[in-house]
């Protein structure tokens, strides 16, 4: 393992601000949701990562599979209530969902 | 340059890429297929951070179930799928900015903490990290109560899904 844990650090970085950005930026709920997947890749990576690089305990793996199931959870119930918004409104538009705006 | 920073670098070349792509593409199915290139390649990342049970349950439970989770809702609601404007909103450009900045601190924090370019030591021989997982999860002393709320959460969000998705005509 020749790879320094910085290389993984930066990436995961990288990976979350590009994240951050489809969620503030698009307009389209799902690909909101898309931003979050990518996000929450890449705090998976840091966990995976600090495991690997740390002191011989489980805890990173761990972490990680409680993210995957959270993530499943999350797309699930969003896309859901996408689907439900969509089926009343005909729009998936996020700035044009402003109903409880006054 | 070892064999593993080349497999890396090619590695994150994809990911970063194809992030790129998945928020900036116009057509959203091309958006979440873009998405699957990112998953796989963290998978292959797992991979080589010796994590290969990982890596398995992302290929199937993120690529599996979770991208074609996505393709699925974009094809529901495909009126917007066919939109040729932009995608994006009026403030992209202050979300842009919002991103670098999140980036630049990110690297600058990380970069002045002391671990910041530390080596892994090779994993004893003997060792089976995939059974320390295993037992970790299942076990009082560590992580059997995250475990099972984890579980309900997933039994939770499954019956919330369900009930929010069915259409209350009937």
């Amino acid at each position: 393992m020749s790879i320094p844990l910085s290389w993984y650090l930066i990436l995961s970085a990288a990976l979350f601000s590009i994240g951050l950005f489809g969620v503030l930026a698009r307009k389209n709920a799902v690909a909101i949701l898309l931003g979050i997947e990518l996000m929450l890749n890449a705090v998976n990576i840091n966990l995976v990562a600090f495991w690997r690089y740390g002191s011989g305990s489980i805890a990173g793996q761990v972490f990680a599979i409680i993210v995957f199931a959270v993530a499943a959870a999350e797309v699930a119930v969003g896309l859901a209530l996408i689907i439900s918004v969509y089926r009343r409104r005909t729009t998936v538009i996020a700035d044009e969902l402003d109903l409880l705006k006054w | 340059m070892t064999p593993d920073q080349i497999i890396f670098l090619l590695c994150a070349a994809l990911i970063v890429g194809s992030a790129l792509m998945v928020v900036t593409t116009k057509n959203l199915v091309h958006a979440a297929l873009w998405l699957v290139a990112t998953l796989f390649g963290v998978a292959i990342l797992y991979g080589l951070l010796q994590a290969g049970f990982l890596a398995l349950v992302q290929v199937v439970v993120y690529i599996g179930a979770i991208a074609v989770l996505f393709i699925f809702a974009v094809m529901l609601t495909r009126r917007e799928m066919r939109d040729k404007g932009t995608q994006v909103n009026h403030n992209w450009g202050i979300s842009a900015l919002l991103a670098l900045l999140t980036f630049g601190g990110l690297a600058f924090i990380l970069s002045s903490w002391v671990g910041f370019s530390s080596t892994a030591k090779a994993i004893p021989a003997g060792t089976d990290t995939l059974m320390m997982l295993g037992k970790a999860l299942v076990s009082p002393d560590a992580y059997v109560l995250p475990f099972e709320v984890a579980s309900i959460l997933l039994l939770a969000a499954l019956v919330g899904a369900v009930y929010i998705a069915t259409s209350s005509k009937e």
